[in-house]
Parts: C-alpha cells; sequence; structure tokens
C-alpha cells in the first residue's frame, strides 16, 4: 500500500510522482519538497507532450434539475411543443439557440451542441450519477466522476492545490467512487467570499509550533505500529494540506482582483464568479472544476424559471469560452454544459415541464473538440424518435480521448471487477480527423 | 454566582483534584432554570454557559440499578477464542498482548455512543473495583440511549443508505428513532429485519414501512423500485451480491440474472397507495435492468428453496425465509456487520459478499451458530464480540518496522486491533466530547444537546460523509484534515472559554501542569500521556500564568485533536 494517492504506484502514470513524494518524506515536514527545483524537473518532463497535445483539463458546467432543451440548445421554434420559445441565430449558419443565448451565440464556431442524448434515467440522483460518470447508478460499485479520471490520469504537475474543485455544489458533488475518496472533489462556494479552513486561527509562530506538537504526539502513535499508521495516510494528508494553506495558487480562488471588465463579463452573480474562478483554477492545473448552477427543476412556470437562469448562464458560459481563448487555453480544456435530463416536450397544466431522459442536449466546447457541429435532433412533434441517438457514454469516450486518456483503460473495482474508464463510443464527428 | 462555584468545584472533582467521590446532582428547579435561560439569552454565550452550569451527570445509582450483564457468555466467548487462537497456532503466529483497558475503553465508546469517553466516565470507571470493570461499563454502555441511537444510525445505512430519500413519503429521522426503540429493547434481530420487510402501512404510523418508500420513485411517476429493494435485502440481510446479476449472470458466484429478478418478484407487486405500502393482487412486475421496461416475474429465492413458504403476501414469505433460522445467510450477514461495528472491518470482506464456496472463516460459524441458538439476541452478540480475545488486542506489535517485504502478522488473522479510519460523526462526537469534562449524553442540558447537533451537522457536510459504504479501507482527506486544524468547531471547542471549554478549565483548575496534561490527554485520547509527551507539554505549560497559560492548553488540545490517533480506531 505504497499510496493511494499516487496514480504512478498504482499503474505507469507519470513516474515522477515517486520521487517527489520521497522527496517530501525526507523534507519532513517543512513540507516544501514539493516545491524542490528537481521536482519541478522531474514534473516539467512528465508533462511532455506528443506531437497533437491532448487536453488536460475539464470544466463541467452542471445545469442542476435537469434544463429543458427546448429553452436552451435545442429550440423547435413554432412548433407546438416549443410553447412560445423562440429560436435565435448564432455565429454558425443553421443553428440555433432559444432565445437569451445572445453571448453564446457570438461563440458558436467554438462551440458544439449534442441534441440527441438518450438515457433511461429520469430520476435526479440517478440522472446526475449517470451523467457525472457515465455510468448508471451499481449498488456494488461507487464509479469515479469524469473529473475524478482527469485527477487519477494525469500528471500532478506544480499544482498545490487541489485538482479537482467543486464550486457551489449541490448534494451530489463529483466523487472519486472507488479511485478512492482523495479524488472526491474539493467543495467551495462563492468566490466573493473566503475559503474556508485554508487559514490558521493563531500566528505562524504559534501555528508551526502546534504542527510541531502535533508530531510528538503522532510519533508516540507510530510506534510498534509504523507500518499501519504508514497506510492512514495521515501524515501525508497533513502535510498536503499545510502546502495548500501557504500556497500562492490558492489566489486562483480570489477573483475580485481580475479586472471590472472581465468580471463583468462573467455576470455578477455566485455562478458567473464561479466560472471566472474556473479559468483561474485551470490556470494553475487544476485538472476538473465543476460549477453549478441548479433550480432548472422547472415542474412549475417553465418559461419564467429558464429564462431567469438564461440570464445567468449565458454570459457566464459564453465568457468561459472566450476568456478561455484570450488565455491560450480553450485548445487544453474540454468544457461541458449540461444537467441530468431534459425536459418534457408536452407542457404539463402548471405551465412546467417534467423529466425527460429520451432526448436532450449538452454544449461542448474546447480541448481539441470541433466547435460549430450539431448532432442529432430531436422530433420536433415531441415524439421520442431522435435522430443519431448518443448515450451519455459516448459523450465520456469523447472527452476522455480529447484528453488523451485510452477510455477501455480498466480499473478494479473493490468487487474484483475491472471497470473500463467509459463503455462508451467516441462521438467521431466531434474530435479532429486524426483522434 | 454559588452555583457556578459549586460547578467548577464538580470541575476539579471529575479531573481528579479532591478524593471525594462525586455527590449525586440534584434537579434543576425551575426558578433555575428560568434564570438561566434568562442569562444565556442575555449573553448570546447561551450554549456554553449552559454546558459547565449543567451538572456534571453520574448515573442515578450505582452498577446495581443497571441489567444484569449477561450470565452464560463464557462458553461462547471460549468458542470464539480457541476459532482464533487455533489459527494463529497453525500459522505460528504471536498475537499482539491486550490492549491497555481504557483503550478498549475507548473502542466500546467509540462502536456503541460513537464518542470517545469522557473524563467524568474515565473517572467513574477508575472508582469502580478493579474486577469486572469493562464488562460493568459495557453493560452500561448497552442500557445507554446514545448507544441505542448510534447503533440504529449505522444499521440504517444498510438498510436504506443515507440519501433524504422520496419527499413526503419517506422519513428518515422517524425511520431511524424507530430502529433505535426496537434496538433499546433489545428486540430479536429477526423480528426487526422481518418487519421491514413486510411491513403493510403509512410510512408515518408504520415506521418499519420506510424501507421500501425511501425506494419510491416519485419524479419518474412510479412505485416502490424492486431492484433496489431486492439488492439490498441481498446484501444488508444476507450478505450476498445477488444485484451483481442485475444486468448479467454472476462473473464468479452462482447467481443468475434470473435469481435476481426472482427475488426482485417478491416487491413485485408493492405499491404505494393512500393506505400506504401494500401487496396488490395480479402479477409481479419488476423493471428490466437492462431495457428499463416492465417485465413479470414469478417471485423466487436464489437459494434454500424448501424454506420459501407458499402461503402469504409475497413481503411476508420473503421476510420468513430470510429469517428462517435454519437460512444460515442471515445470521453470518449479521454477525459479520456487527463484528465490522465494533472492529473497524468485517471478518469477510467486502462486508456485504459472503462466499457460499469458500469455507467461512471458523469464527464467522461459531458467532452466527451462537446468535441463532440465543433468538437473534443483538445485544449477546455485541456483548461476545467485545468480550473476546480478538477484540482486546492491542494494535501495536513487538519488532514493529516499516521496512521488510511482508507484515510479520497476517492483517486477516486478527491477531492485532485493525487500525482503521473513524467515521465522520464519530470524529465529530469525540470533537466534542473531548472539548467537555462532563459527559454529553440524554441527561446534558437541552441547550448544549443543541448545541451539539448543529455543530454536528456543519462539521459533517464539510468533513465528508461516507455514505452507505461503511467499511471502505480509505485514508483521510486533504479538506478533513484543513477542517480539524482550521475549522470553526475546532477552534470554538479549544479557545479561550472558561465555562464551556476543557482546554480553559484545565488551565485554570488543573493542580499541577502534570495533571494538566496527563486530563488533556485522557480526554482526548483516552490515554496516559507518555514520558516524553509528559515532558515535552509540560515543558510547554510551565511558569505560565493567566493568558498565556489558557493559550498553551488550547494549544496543546489542538495538537492532540490533529493527531492520528485521535481521528483513528485502534
Amino acid at each position: 500500500m505504497e499510496s493511494l494517492a499516487n496514480p504512478a504506484t498504482v499503474y505507469g502514470g507519470p513516474r515522477h510522482s515517486i520521487s517527489r513524494r520521497r522527496l517530501l518524506q525526507a523534507a519532513g515536514l517543512a513540507g516544501m519538497g514539493w516545491l524542490t527545483p528537481l521536482a519541478h524537473a522531474l514534473a516539467r518532463r512528465a508533462e511532455q507532450q506528443s506531437p497533437r497535445e491532448p487536453a488536460q483539463s475539464v470544466v463541467l458546467l452542471w445545469l442542476a434539475g435537469g434544463p429543458s432543451q427546448l429553452e436552451t440548445f435545442d429550440p423547435h421554434p413554432g412548433t407546438a411543443i416549443s410553447g412560445g420559445t423562440t429560436a435565435i441565430p448564432t455565429a454558425v449558419d443553421g443553428i440555433q439557440l432559444a432565445d437569451g443565448f445572445a453571448r453564446l451565440a457570438e461563440q458558436m464556431s467554438h462551440v458544439s451542441l449534442v441534441r440527441s442524448l438518450v438515457s433511461k434515467e429520469g430520476d435526479h440522483e440517478r440522472g446526475t450519477y449517470l451523467v457525472k460518470t457515465g455510468y448508471r447508478p451499481d449498488q456494488s460499485i461507487l464509479h469515479p466522476s469524469i473529473g475524478a479520471i482527469c485527477c487519477h490520469q494525469l500528471p500532478v504537475g506544480d499544482t498545490e492545490i487541489p485538482r479537482h474543485v467543486s464550486i457551489l455544489p449541490n448534494q451530489w458533488p463529483s466523487r472519486g467512487g472507488f479511485l478512492g475518496n482523495q479524488y472526491d472533489a474539493f467543495k467551495t462556494f462563492d468566490p466573493a467570499e473566503r475559503l474556508s479552513d485554508v487559514t490558521n486561527r493563531v500566528s505562524n509562530e504559534r501555528h508551526e509550533a502546534r504542527v510541531r506538537d502535533r508530531n510528538i504526539v503522532d510519533q508516540s502513535f507510530a510506534t510498534g505500529r509504523r507500518r499501519q499508521v504508514a497506510a492512514t495516510q495521515h501524515d501525508e494528508m497533513v502535510k498536503r494540506a499545510l502546502v495548500m494553506m501557504s500556497s500562492e495558487q490558492l489566489q486562483a480562488f480570489e477573483v475580485a482582483g481580475e479586472p471590472a471588465t472581465v468580471r463583468g463579463s462573467y455576470g455578477d452573480t455566485p455562478f458567473g464568479r464561479g466560472c471566472l474562478a474556473a479559468r483561474r483554477l485551470i490556470q494553475q492545473g487544476v485538472r476538473c472544476v465543476e460549477v453549478t448552477l441548479a433550480g432548472w427543476d422547472s415542474h412549475t412556470n417553465n418559461h419564467e424559471t429558464h429564462s431567469e437562469l438564461v440570464r445567468t448562464l449565458d454570459p457566464a458560459l459564453a465568457a468561459l469560452v472566450a476568456d478561455l481563448r484570450e488565455h491560450e487555453l480553450l485548445d487544453r480544456t474540454v468544457v461541458l454544459c449540461g444537467g441530468e435530463f431534459g425536459r418534457t416536450p408536452r407542457i404539463n397544466p402548471l405551465d412546467g415541464r417534467d423529466h425527460w431522459p429520451h432526448g436532450f442536449s449538452m454544449a461542448l466546447a474546447g480541448g481539441g473538440i470541433r466547435g460549430g457541429q450539431v448532432i442529432g435532433a430531436t422530433d420536433p412533434e415531441g415524439g421520442r424518435e431522435v435522430s443519431d441517438p448518443r448515450s451519455v457514454a459516448d459523450v465520456h469516450a469523447t472527452i476522455l480521448t480529447a484528453l488523451g486518456i485510452d477510455q477501455r483503460h480498466e480499473e478494479m473495482s473493490p468487487v474484483g471487477r475491472p471497470i473500463k474508464f467509459s463503455e462508451g463510443a467516441v462521438i467521431a464527428p466531434l474530435l479532429p480527423a486524426e483522434a | 454566582m454559588s452555583r457556578l462555584t459549586k460547578n467548577l468545584l464538580r470541575l476539579r472533582v471529575t479531573m481528579g483534584l479532591t478524593k471525594d467521590r462525586l455527590d449525586q446532582s440534584g434537579g434543576d428547579t425551575p426558578v433555575w432554570g428560568r434564570n438561566l435561560l434568562f442569562i444565556a439569552v442575555c449573553l448570546g454565550g447561551a450554549v456554553a454557559l449552559a454546558a459547565s452550569l449543567s451538572p456534571v451527570h453520574t448515573p442515578a445509582a450505582g452498577p446495581d440499578a443497571l441489567r444484569a450483564p449477561t450470565a452464560d457468555l463464557h462458553p461462547s466467548v471460549e468458542r470464539l477464542n480457541s476459532s482464533f487462537r487455533k489459527a494463529w497456532d497453525a500459522a505460528g503466529i504471536e498475537p499482539a498482548r491486550r490492549a491497555p483497558e481504557l483503550l478498549i475503553v475507548r473502542r466500546l465508546s467509540l462502536a456503541l455512543a460513537g464518542t470517545v469517553p469522557s473524563l467524568a466516565e474515565i473517572r467513574q470507571l477508575e472508582s469502580h473495583t478493579n474486577d469486572g470493570r469493562l464488562a460493568w461499563w459495557l453493560n452500561r454502555l448497552l442500557e445507554d440511549r446514545r448507544s441505542s441511537d448510534y447503533l440504529a444510525e449505522r444499521l440504517a445505512r444498510a438498510y436504506v443508505g443515507t440519501d433524504d430519500g422520496p419527499f413526503l413519503i419517506y422519513r428518515r429521522r422517524r425511520f431511524v428513532s424507530w430502529l433505535a426503540d426496537e434496538i433499546h429493547a433489545n428486540r430479536p434481530y429477526n423480528e426487526i429485519v422481518a418487519q421491514l420487510i413486510a411491513t403493510d402501512g403509512i410510512w408515518t404510523d408504520k415506521p418499519a414501512t420506510n424501507f421500501v418508500t425511501v425506494t419510491v420513485q416519485a419524479d419518474a411517476g412510479k412505485g416502490p423500485d424492486a431492484n433496489l429493494l431486492a439488492a439490498r435485502v441481498s446484501r444488508a440481510m444476507l450478505g450476498v451480491r445477488l444485484d451483481c446479476a442485475e444486468c448479467h449472470d454472476h462473473p464468479f458466484r452462482p447467481w443468475k440474472q434470473s435469481d435476481f429478478q426472482a427475488l426482485a418478484g417478491f416487491f413485485g407487486q408493492t405499491e404505494n397507495s393512500l393506505r400506504g405500502i401494500r401487496d396488490r393482487e395480479g402479477p409481479a412486475e419488476i423493471d428490466d435492468p437492462v431495457s428499463g421496461d416492465p417485465k413479470i416475474v414469478v417471485a423466487g429465492v436464489p437459494f434454500a428453496v424448501d424454506l420459501l413458504p407458499k402461503q402469504g403476501t409475497p413481503r411476508q414469505r420473503l421476510a420468513d425465509w430470510v429469517t428462517n433460522s435454519a437460512n444460515k445467510a442471515f445470521a453470518r450477514a449479521t454477525v459479520n456487520r456487527v463484528w465490522a461495528l465494533l472492529l473497524g472491518r468485517p471478518l469477510v470482506e467486502p462486508i456485504d459478499d459472503i462466499s457460499f464456496d469458500v469455507e467461512a472463516p471458523r469464527a464467522l460459524t461459531v458467532l452466527a451458530e451462537d446468535f441463532v441458538a440465543h433468538e437473534y439476541d443483538l445485544r449477546r452478540l455485541i456483548e461476545v464480540i467485545a468480550s473476546s480475545e480478538a477484540f482486546q488486542l492491542d494494535s501495536r506489535i513487538e519488532g514493529d518496522t516499516l521496512d521488510g517485504a511482508a507484515d510479520p502478522l497476517r492483517p486477516d488473522a486478527w491477531s492485532k486491533f485493525p487500525i482503521t479510519r473513524l467515521r465522520p460523526e464519530q470524529v465529530v462526537g469525540s470533537l466534542l466530547q473531548a472539548s467537555s469534562l462532563a459527559t454529553l449524553d440524554y441527561q446534558s442540558h437541552i441547550l448544549v444537546r443543541a448545541a451539539r447537533a448543529i455543530g454536528q451537522a456543519e462539521f459533517l457536510k464539510h468533513y465528508g460523509d461516507l455514505g452507505a459504504d461503511e467499511f471502505a479501507l480509505e485514508g483521510g482527506t486533504v479538506p478533513q484534515r484543513l477542517l480539524l486544524m482550521n475549522g470553526t468547531l475546532v477552534k470554538e471547542k479549544t479557545k479561550e472559554n472558561l465555562l464551556g471549554n476543557a482546554a480553559t478549565q484545565i488551565a485554570a483548575l488543573a493542580s499541577t501542569d502534570e495533571k494538566a496534561i496527563e486530563i488533556a490527554y485522557l480526554a482526548c485520547l483516552a490515554r496516559q500521556p507518555t514520558a516524553q509527551e509528559q515532558q515535552h507539554f509540560v515543558a510547554k505549560l510551565s511558569d505560565s500564568r493567566g493568558s498565556i497559560r489558557r493559550q498553551q492548553m488550547e494549544d496543546i488540545y489542538w495538537a492532540l485533536v490533529n493527531s492520528a490517533e485521535f481521528s483513528w480506531n485502534h
């Protein structure tokens, strides 16, 4: 049990992390082993890319509650099922978005839409599990979310802060699943507020003395139990927490330092700030950021609910794509935007739409994924037949491929069953020809 | 404020500063209660104040008032011990020594009440005659309502998971408190399980039916989820992962997809109507796990077919079959789970996948037979395990090193106590208890309990809950360490507060530096400091006065609650 938290020991991941771990042990509590020049060099070597550079990060904009495809990425203007929702043209001929997405429409050449997603999960929790992991819920296994797979597979580099972050999570944030809870998303809330629990409660001097005192207690505990205590990884987690506390990279969470124009472009909302923080975190080598915008479960007053939420979503999503491009990060970052399912074409007596996993949409951008594409189509009459149906697992396979991760790679689950990262089929039109 | 003086005196007694025996705690007079409330509201720091003003609780009577410990434990404990000793002898293993008594006390308190023992409890133990002290303590814990509540929560996770379930028709709290009542009355376990499976009625009036209503997929417009119910029955009650065959035949167990679907068939007539949960007439219908389409099946059991009664409603038949004394799977699964609750790891891993083909560990068989022979007496099962040699071994071993390719002891041989991560609620329970020298239990002041509940909920949200996956061998996480190092609750519970916090009280009241360190160690880690620790921390405290001293003590508390020892069972 060398280390749970170290992909390199599990299989041939980036080898440098072993040395870094040794360095860290050698460096002792200073904890600055992470920062030794040698570790830097090793990390850089590990990050040398193949000619076609795969993406390195994912941003998931999670629309919790199940957004209506008809009021977002798959409008059917003028039909009975539209309920009066109109559409607007976009920068790409022939692609329309629902009214309210003026900013995203400008970015359309960088964004693609999958409109023919079908699943069997019409329940919030089960649907969330499916979309975040690519697998249907299974009593015997907890599958890792896509962000956990990224952290497990991609190099650590110089990142001292959590590499899997969930901003404004709801009750089902992304989990590490059977890869281990060290891959769970680190949960944070509105970036306007200070990050909790990362600052000493006492002066630095006192804090350092406390840490030394803790070591005294831990030494006693380890006596006669060395092997078992090493397996707890308690010490390693403490050191990592200490490194994180003193890391300059924490500033990535503080969006207040960004120019007012930039903040304005994302929108002055918790979600907008979350998306801006996501871009800043990606710059620090964070592998997956999930930003949640909740409230899409519009069983009543569907149209009002959606236009309200779209006012928050449109600027944030469009600004994120544009801003990543400006920072030359879009090619390295996959952006995925969607929720657990769509909503019924038929409008119910309360002017709401109910759950509908039989043809819903997601938007993808960046990470080498081709923009301006539309995959599949739903029935303008509101039937269950969709053309070119795709599964959620197909989206996972596509993103993993864009990240240069072998989707067929199998990890052994605790129940002794090898599990592939994804069992989906790559959505070929979304990837460049050579992929 | 004479009341305060009196309470501080009591704390001095609790700390062992005087030779006086604890006196009986007086009842609160209504006037005093009103005054207290007034002061509390005025000062805002209501909770902290009430905490120290509430009397140190002592049992209303001596040990005689308790139920006598179970009489005929000895032969069962011996059989269990010899099953391990035979295995150790055969493998040439020298087991660890017996753990220090206080450490065993800590294990028991954590496993049953979900917290470390309080300083007051440790003092009570010390005052008890040496003979049979552990048995007396175990018995006290088993009588304690905290234990029923805590065990109910742990078992509920296996039955209904941790999610909130469907709105209106599922009441988790109602379910857990009903389960706690059953455990407290020591209802035979087979009867508890039969109620879960077969009860009809409304979930508020018949709390056992929440086992079924939690699976109702209200959003999807569907009734109870027969597949999920079958999965839970097979895992939590039979220790069999039949649901691994939900979509295709199990690769390396004898289970077929048809076995799983037949088991789900027992819930295929279960519906939720205005009259609550009941079985309708007609064929059993389940969702096909692969296509998701409805499918008619015939209910049936995967093994021990002759034990299935012909008569009764589908769920009654299933309940009778599961809890039939000839159905070995049921007792084995239960024993495996209770063992894990006490020792942090099950005898057979994973906890709910006990193979029929591989010979079960002798200990599992011995305990399962004993459990059935004594009419599924859960309390007795706990007593047998807790009295066994394996439970009382040290986690330390001689000649322990980090190097060397193999562990000198096979970890599965139970020849030393396993080190396992405490559950989030055990960590928060311990944190709250360690910061109070008096016992936090049902006798505590209502305000203390309220604060405890609030602090606990907030802490758990940030610490992260393992959910239903109870015994995954996982290390801690960085956010957990951050929370304990810098979080609000730790700060609140260690900062200077003479009325509320143990750290301040120890700094102010302990007669010597050595005493102060000893008390802090007992309250946080339930052990005495080693000579080296004593020396280090006494030096830290020596010659300090006033607020400097209180600060030093806060720092010592911080170091103790942030140690690995605090967050792990050992």
